[in-house]
């Protein structure tokens, strides 16, 4: 099947104007891993005939990297081009699969002059299936599969959004088993603060492989994250010790989208 | 006679020297830069009814938070008992309180003595966890040295504290026995009194009560005084802390508003950058991000005096877990010691001197900055509301925009988002080929 991705440009050029902005991320257009999840929630919106559009080559980073490495002066000049974007398309709603571009658009735009609505994936696909548009198939893929979930801290901590990604887990036959340290006390998968831009400092342990080390523990089938660094993360640390054929790493909207047979 | 005169003075510099002292933090916090916390009244009362007064954030660690709970409990309630005692000192009175409120004040008395049993086995199960289970957590490197003594100190006192409360009641009930043949009923000192006192003369049993009495509050003097020199300021400072505590959300980072001026500039193609500012508009010199405390704004220095040392920031800290040289509570206890040094200097040399020092660099080192992941794990777990990460976003801020240095990494990813707008170096006109591929 092939993905219907209207561009911003396409629909104004038609007169049209979408709902809701799909704001793809830097992750999500280039890096191959997390390219998947951007289809997985294309594939989804298609199917609930969400009227989207991507601002495709007119999107820019959104900054965060450059806020948090400390350099406030790429960070603006990134968020008022974008703004500058955002508003000449009149956009007023954005959903995001990155919590990184979800935090900086939804809590720092505003002060620049850039006012959204900015949702989470996880929550428009609550939204979605709680309005009955999205069904998921039963007796599906993940019958009796031990699920975990990872706290991506900028959906989590930073923006206290805990229960959408676990709910749609829920949603699945599989069984959702938390690790010790989750939710408010989730441990960082170590590429928040411009980290997975750079090696670690030096230390005794990499902060992935702690983390993925608690989540083995529980022996899962899956480790679900809503979010393509901590997916590459956890990815890392899975294959460091080598259960990459045991464990998958995966996002919820790739989970719902399996379930979902799209 | 005498007594009461002694008693008068110790008030009066036992206040004095405290207000004296308060008056010495507060200017060295007003050295840092403004930030506006006015707004969201009730929602900052709110905050700091549950988090302060409350002790919510405690509860995430149950054991700990009931020993403290006893001790914090035992603490406030005395003070009621404290007035009492202010007032006798003065007055050259016995149990003031004691005639006219009858069975109230036994009931008064009673509460307090149990409490202050409670307070007594927390206390002792506080310092075996210091020095004997020696939790990792209160033994890191940066607690060395006086912060472990302070720590220890601390406990101390408030052993001698309750050991002194027991002292007077119970050899004053003992007395009050002999006297009157009827007990005071008070909950323990009622079991004290015999068991410990019995037997003793009258004579002997008024000294002890009179060394109970005047050790308790010598103490509670001392303690009083000993507070702004020691990380146990908390039991002030949380309230005030807890009350300005940051309400956004905990992933949006401070707006830099001197840049948004600047970068309004550069993209406005009409904008004279040589224009003079507006009137009424001050044009101040500031540094980007923060070098030294006096960058940091009074939020973050109050954090810092507010900071008990607990660890469980540094605890929780993901770099740290993993062996990474950056603490939390470390950067707290930095700028406090920092702090404290630049207004020292300040007072005894003038507003304008410069000691050559700095937060960054001659305490926090770059490595440290360089390994937070932001995660705001530390913000989270802080009893008291301290915010950590804010200092260390703006202490990098200098190094960055100021001084140019950062990982070489991370210069690559910025020149990235520059001339391509992303972190890898991939073209623009590529950002949409996810859609035709398979």
């Amino acid at each position: 099947m092939s993905l219907n991705v209207p561009t911003m440009a396409e629909m104004m050029a038609k007169g049209e104007s979408p709902d809701i902005l799909f704001w793809v991320g830097c992750s999500g257009s280039f890096d191959d891993r997390a390219k998947k999840i951007t289809k997985a929630l294309v594939k989804i919106l298609n199917e609930c005939k969400v009227q989207f559009a991507v601002l495709g080559t007119e999107e820019n980073c959104t900054g965060d990297p450059a806020k948090r490495a400390g350099n406030e002066f790429t960070f603006q000049m990134q968020a008022m081009m974008n703004i500058q974007v955002l508003d000449g398309y009149e956009v007023k709603k954005i959903v995001t699969a990155c919590p990184h571009c979800f935090n900086t658009l939804k809590n720092e735009y505003p002060e620049l002059g850039g006012n959204y609505e900015v949702i989470h994936h996880t929550q428009l696909i609550q939204e979605l299936i709680n309005q009955g548009k999205l069904t998921l198939k039963d007796g599906g893929t993940f019958k009796g599969k031990k699920i975990t979930f990872h706290d991506p801290c900028y959906l989590g901590r930073a923006n206290d959004v805990y229960e959408a990604p676990r709910e749609l887990i829920q949603k699945l036959d599989g069984e959702l088993v938390e690790m010790k340290r989750c939710k408010t006390n989730g441990l960082c998968c170590g590429a928040g603060g411009a980290q997975m831009f750079k090696e670690a400092e030096k230390g005794n342990k990499e902060i992935n492989v702690e983390r993925t080390e608690e989540a083995l523990e529980l022996d899962p089938d899956v480790i679900a994250t809503g979010c393509p660094f901590c997916n590459t993360m956890m990815t890392d640390g899975v294959k460091n010790f080598e259960k990459e054929g045991e464990v998958e790493v995966l996002d919820v909207a790739e989970l719902i989208a399996t379930a979902a047979d799209l | 006679m005498i007594a009461t005169i002694l008693f008068a003075l110790l008030l009066v510099i036992g206040f004095g020297f405290f207000g004296w002292n308060v008056m010495k933090v507060r200017s060295n916090i007003k050295l840092g830069r403004d930030i506006d916390r006015t707004d969201n009244k009730g929602e900052r009362w709110k905050t700091m009814l549950l988090v302060a007064f409350g002790q919510q954030k405690m509860f995430t660690r149950p054991i700990p938070a009931l020993l403290h709970l006893a001790i914090y409990a035992a603490f406030v309630i005395t003070q009621i008992e404290l007035i009492e005692i202010i007032i006798d000192g003065l007055m050259g009175n016995h149990r003031t309180f004691h005639s006219s409120l009858g069975g109230f004040y036994t009931f008064m008395i009673s509460f307090i003595e149990v409490l202050s049993v409670a307070a007594l086995i927390a206390t002792i199960i506080f310092l075996s966890r210091r020095n004997l289970l020696k939790l990792p957590r209160f033994n890191m490197s940066e607690m060395n040295g006086w912060p472990k003594m302070d720590g220890n100190m601390i406990l101390f006192m408030e052993l001698v504290l309750v050991l002194c409360i027991f002292t007077m009641n119970g050899a004053d009930e003992a007395a009050h026995v002999q006297l009157t043949g009827e007990s005071y009923g008070f909950a323990i000192s009622s079991l004290i009194g015999p068991a410990f006192f019995e037997g003793m003369s009258l004579e002997s049993l008024h000294t002890l009560e009179r060394i109970g009495w005047w050790g308790h509050i010598l103490m509670v003097f001392a303690f009083l005084n000993y507070l702004p020199y020691s990380k146990h300021f908390h039991i002030v400072l949380a309230f005030p802390n807890t009350y300005y505590s940051n309400l956004d959300k905990k992933g949006k980072f401070s707006n830099m508003e001197s840049v948004t001026k600047e970068v309004k500039l550069m993209m406005d193609p009409t904008a004279d950058p040589f224009a003079a500012p507006p009137e009424g508009e001050v044009a101040e010199p500031q540094r980007f991000g923060a070098k030294d405390v006096t960058d940091l704004t009074w939020k973050n220095l109050l954090d810092s005096y507010t900071c008990t040392e607990c660890g469980r920031c540094t605890s929780s800290c993901p770099a740290n877990i993993t062996g990474k040289l950056l603490s939390p509570r470390k950067i707290m206890m930095d700028t406090r010691d920092r702090l404290v040094e630049v207004g020292d200097n300040k007072r005894k040399h003038g507003a304008d001197y410069d000691d050559g020092k700095s937060l960054l660099g001659d305490y926090i080192t770059e490595e440290e900055l360089w390994a937070c992941t932001s995660c705001n794990a530390c913000v989270q777990e802080c009893p008291v509301n301290i915010d950590p990460l804010s200092i260390i976003v703006d202490l990098r801020r200098y190094l960055v925009m100021e001084e140019s240095k950062v990982p070489s990494e991370l210069t690559g990813m910025l020149t990235n988002i520059e001339n391509n707008g992303a972190p890898w170096q991939f073209s623009p006109s590529d950002r949409l080929n996810w859609a035709n591929e398979d």
